[in-house]
Formats: structure tokens, C-alpha cells, sequence
């Protein structure tokens, strides 16, 4: 039984007014449990509005949610509890952030939780070195510190809940290379730790394509394409369609194809086209 | 959601309201009101609904906007039309019980008040349904230029004005996913005591202002680098030009009120 499940889901904005817009539409998905599924989709394709019903914050127009097999809008109570153990880590979280110290902020979903002062001290603790942040930093206040120790902090506040599936809006959007690796980095190890299940959605196909199980595509709030990452980026005229692009090393071999070098169809890791290559060479003598 | 909320909202179109010089949109909706104030009787008010009507069917705004805008002042009509029905005294009483006395005379007081309120707030919905902020307060700018000659700072005021709309649907966009972030950390902004909710709101109050105060700065930035040096000397890429049509829409207004007068001499 997949973990989380959606069914012919449709999501509508200002449904009625002249306003109306339709941002998902009749979306069957699954995902199960350890999964690591990346999405991607251009700018304005739903993926949002999608990942928002994940976790009940907003509410199908019609079709429905499935949490273990529970439909996660079947009481008030099962909505809030689905919050907690969906965990969702908005697009530029570092906005959220409000508590007069770190610690406090990272406190705040534990304690929304009812949890002992004990427990959500041990759960903040460990939120913050998943998300790598120092103790020192802990004590400080959310606003003093720099933009990427924010993000992690903001995050952190999500870990702390400890919720089996952890959602990320682009994460890494906005960072320096260096702070994109670590962030996405320490989401893994979170992983590891925890068995967690990831979702990620992101632009970066260079990151996506070293983690990810599989590649959900949105495409004007419908799954255009899912598979793993070999399979959606041999797809490569698709993307470009779409106004996506594959990573670069399958650009690269896609143009070496074309000067005819016999290279398979699914290369998108450096090191594909490495051994590739190399082989091509032995063969050749 | 709060972003469902249409009071004072604008709703592009190109229709022959839309169209219309917002000067003299202004100043339609100030005669409007007028007439409103000086209708009386049956015929008075059957002629304003039936210059409402018109305006909202040449504006193409649907009933169910206007409506879905009236829900948030129904509390206000409610009042008023409750105090009239049990305050207003008269003679032919249509029913007695203790202190409750209720007259015919304040029963079409009420309906009179409620429907007189109703249409002054239709009425001036139908300015900011059809006319873009910042028309809007270009058109005001315009229209009391002639108050700089005493000093008053009317360019700010109205360059004040113009920001402040442009932020509201920014603020509520913002105010939606702060709370949404917050609630998905299980911040439960609708159940509880008085004392409980407003400690709630905090976590959604807090970073509101942090942005909103981030944004101005930046803005006031943006606009000095751009040489803003307030309103002297300042021209306008679009120039407001009255055409055929306002001119129409100003007979159409003298028509209207000259009417009313009429008919309230008459009864
Ligand atoms: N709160 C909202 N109200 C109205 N429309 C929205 C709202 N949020 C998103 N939309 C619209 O829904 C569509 C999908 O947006 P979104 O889910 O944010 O896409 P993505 O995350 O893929 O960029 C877009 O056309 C967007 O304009
Ligand atoms: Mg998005």
C-alpha cells in the first residue's frame, strides 16, 4: 500500500469569480514509503498548490487524499494530525520565522504537538543538528542570522516535528552552490536517519538527478511524465518543450550523439559519460 | 481564503465604464450619491435601482461579485434596519407586545434606509470594481490639484495612496502564506479563547510586519535610484483625456439627478 496517495485530485483558486484558476487537475499519485521523488515542472505548473494537499493545509475542489489508507480530510482531528507527520517546508521558509530566539522558532511545531518541555527540548536539539546548525546559534535571534542559516533554521522547525514524510518546496532555491550541496545534504542524511520519505520539488536537474528515486513532471497542473531520472531525462525534446532542461552531462551527450558517437540514451550522471566514453575507447582498441 | 474578499477590488474589462476618464468616474459617483440622498418615494428609488442596473449591466460585473462583496457590510444594513423597525414611531400600529411597538411607518423607514444603503454601497463598488487603482488616484490627484496652491501636499497624499493599494493584494497574498507555513507547524489560528487566539496570531502578525517594513524599505529604495523627487516637475506617461463618451455620461448624470429633483417637488 503506498504511503500517501492522492485520487483524481482537482484543486481550483477563487473558484466562481472572474478570477478562476484552474492550478491541479485530476491528479493520481502515489508515493511509498523510504521513496526519495523529486518534482519538477516550469513556473506555474501546480506544483505548490499540489504539494499543499499533501498535508490537508489546503482542502481538493474534488478527489481526495490518502494517508496509510485514510482519507486525511475524514475528521478535523485526522487533518491536524496529518500535519504533523507530513512535514512541509515552504518556498523561502526564512519569511516564517518569528520566535525572539532560534531555539524557540524550531520549538514551535514540537510544542503545537503537546509534547513534554523535555521532549521538545531533545527534538529541537537534534532538529538542528540535521539541518546543521550550531548550538551557539541556537540562543541568537532568528534575525540576526545570515540568509542561508536562516533557511536552515526554518527547516529545522519542520524536522523537529520528526514527521515520516518530509515535503520541500525548492529548498535550495536562492542559495549559493556550496549551501544548495550542504542543505541538500543534510535532507539526506534526515533520510537516512529516520527512514523518512522525501519530497522535493526543485529546478535544479544537476541535484535531482544525483538523489532522486523518480521524477514526478507537472506539466499545467497535470502529471505529464513520472519515472526514474534516467527515464525522464532521455526525454530530453519533452523538456525542452516544456521549458525545462535535462542536466547538462545529458545535453553533452545528446550533442555527442549527434556528431555520432554511439552513446546510450539515458545518460545524466558526469560519471555515465565517463564510463561511457571509456568504453567506447576500449572497444575501439 | 482571504484572498476571496472583493471589496474595493478591481476587475479588468473594456467596457464603456471601464473606459470612462476616472475624474469623471469620480464625479458621476458623487452626483450618484447625491441624487441617492435626495430621491424620495416609490419612483425615486425605483429610478436609482434602474440607473444602478444599467451601470452594472454596461459594467458587466456579475450579480454573484456584487453580491459576494455585500456579505461583509450585510451586518451593517441588519443594524439599521432593526433600529428603524423598532424605533421609529408612527401611527398605524401593526403590532404590540410590552415595549416592542412596531409601525407601519417604521417598517417602510427600514426598507427605504436599507435599500438606499445598499445601492450607495453598490454604487460606489461599481467605481472600484471598473476602475484601476491607480487611474483611481491618479484621477483624485488631478481632480484636487487645485488644493497645492494652499500647501496642501496632495502628491503625496495621493503617491501614498497609490502605494498603499498596490501593496494591499501583496499583503494578503503574504498574509495567506505565512499562515499557511505556520499551520503546517500545527499553529491553529481558529479555535480557542480570546486570549488564546491572539496569542495565536503572533507567529502570523510577527513576520508580517518584518516583510511588510523589508518591502517599504526596498521600495523606498527602488524609487531613489530612480531619481523620485516627489511631485514638481514630474509628467505623466499616460495623460488623462476627456472623451465624447464622459461628456455623455455627464449629461447622462445631470438627466438623472435633474429627475430626482423633479420628482421630489412633484410628490
Ligand atoms: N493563492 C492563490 N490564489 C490564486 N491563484 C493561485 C494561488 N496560488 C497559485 N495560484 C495559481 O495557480 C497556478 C499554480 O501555481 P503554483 O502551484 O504556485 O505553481 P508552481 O509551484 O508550479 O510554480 C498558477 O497559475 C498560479 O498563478
Ligand atoms: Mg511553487
Amino acid at each position: 500500500m503506498p504511503l500517501l496517495r492522492t485520487e483524481k485530485l482537482n484543486h481550483i483558486y477563487s473558484a466562481g469569480t472572474p478570477f478562476e484558476r484552474v492550478a491541479v487537475s485530476d491528479v493520481n499519485f502515489a508515493v511509498e514509503k523510504g521513496e526519495y521523488l523529486g518534482i519538477i515542472g516550469a513556473t506555474g505548473s501546480g506544483k505548490s498548490t499540489f504539494i499543499q494537499h499533501l498535508n490537508g493545509l489546503l482542502k481538493p475542489t474534488s478527489g481526495s487524499v490518502y494517508y496509510e489508507g485514510r482519507n486525511i480530510h475524514e475528521s478535523k482531528g485526522y487533518a491536524r494530525e496529518t500535519r504533523f507527520k507530513v512535514g512541509l517546508v515552504f518556498q523561502y521558509p526564512e519569511y516564517q520565522l518569528f520566535e525572539s530566539t532560534v531555539f524557540e522558532d524550531i520549538a514551535f511545531g514540537p510544542k503545537n504537538m503537546g509534547l513534554s518541555e523535555a521532549e521538545v527540548r531533545e527534538r529541537v536539539l537534534e532538529a538542528a543538528g540535521f539541518a546543521g546548525l550550531k548550538e551557539a546559534q541556537l540562543e541568537k535571534s532568528p534575525f540576526e542570522l545570515s540568509g542561508g542559516e536562516k533557511r536552515r533554521a526554518a527547516i529545522a522547525g519542520v524536522i523537529a516535528m520528526r514527521p515520516g514524510v518530509l515535503i520541500l518546496d525548492e529548498p535550495t532555491a536562492g542559495l549559493d552552490p556550496q549551501g544548495r550541496d550542504e542543505i541538500v545534504g543534510n535532507i539526506l542524511n534526515y533520510k537516512k536517519a529516520r527512514e523518512a520519505t522525501i519530497i522535493m520539488v526543485t529546478h535544479d536537474m544537476e541535484e535531482i538527478s544525483r538523489s532522486v528515486d523518480r521524477i514526478v513532471l507537472f506539466e499545467r497542473g497535470k502529471i505529464a511524465l513520472e519515472g526514474t531520472p534516467a527515464q525522464v531525462f532521455s526525454e530530453v525534446k519533452l523538456l525542452n518543450e516544456l521549458g525545462l532542461s535535462a542536466p547538462k552531462v545529458t545535453l553533452v551527450a545528446e550533442r555527442l550523439r549527434e556528431l555520432g558517437l554511439p552513446l546510450k540514451k539515458d545518460i545524466y550522471m558526469i560519471e555515465h559519460l565517463r564510463d561511457e566514453l571509456k568504453q567506447l575507447r576500449e572497444a575501439r582498441g | 481564503m482571504l484572498k476571496d474578499i472583493t471589496l474595493g477590488q478591481f476587475f479588468p474589462g473594456n467596457t464603456v465604464v471601464h473606459r470612462l476618464d476616472p475624474r469623471m468616474k469620480l464625479v458621476l459617483t458623487l452626483i450618484y450619491i447625491t441624487a441617492l440622498f435626495l430621491a424620495q418615494g416609490l419612483f425615486g428609488y425605483a429610478l436609482m435601482l434602474g440607473v444602478l442596473i444599467t451601470c452594472l449591466a454596461l459594467s458587466r460585473i456579475s450579480p454573484k461579485t456584487v453580491l459576494r462583496g455585500l456579505r461583509p457590510v450585510l451586518f451593517i444594513i441588519l443594524v439599521t434596519v432593526i433600529l428603524n423597525v423598532f424605533f421609529i414611531t408612527g401611527e398605524t400600529i401593526l403590532f404590540e407586545y410590552r415595549f416592542i411597538v412596531i409601525t407601519q411607518e417604521g417598517l417602510l423607514t427600514a426598507a427605504f434606509m436599507a435599500s438606499r444603503l445598499l445601492m450607495l454601497i453598490v454604487g460606489t463598488f461599481l467605481l472600484t470594481y471598473t476602475t484601476s487603482p491607480i487611474a483611481l488616484t491618479d484621477g483624485l490627484e488631478q481632480m484636487l490639484s487645485p488644493l497645492k496652491k494652499i500647501r496642501l501636499p496632495i502628491h503625496e497624499l495621493a503617491m501614498m495612496m497609490s502605494i498603499a493599494l498596490r501593496f494591499i493584494p501583496t499583503l494578503i497574498e503574504e498574509t495567506d502564506k505565512i499562515m499557511s507555513a505556520q499551520k503546517a507547524r500545527g499553529a491553529d489560528f481558529d479555535s480557542g479563547g480570546l486570549i488564546k487566539r491572539a496569542k495565536a496570531i503572533l507567529p502570523l502578525i510577527i513576520p508580517l510586519f518584518i516583510s511588510a517594513f523589508r518591502r517599504a524599505d526596498e521600495l523606498a529604495t527602488a524609487m531613489e535610484s530612480r531619481c523620485y523627487h516627489g511631485g514638481e516637475g514630474r509628467t505623466r506617461m499616460k495623460v488623462l483625456k476627456s472623451a465624447p463618451r464622459d461628456y455623455m455620461a455627464l449629461l447622462f448624470g445631470a438627466v438623472v439627478i435633474a429627475t430626482v429633483v423633479l420628482l421630489r417637488a412633484a410628490g
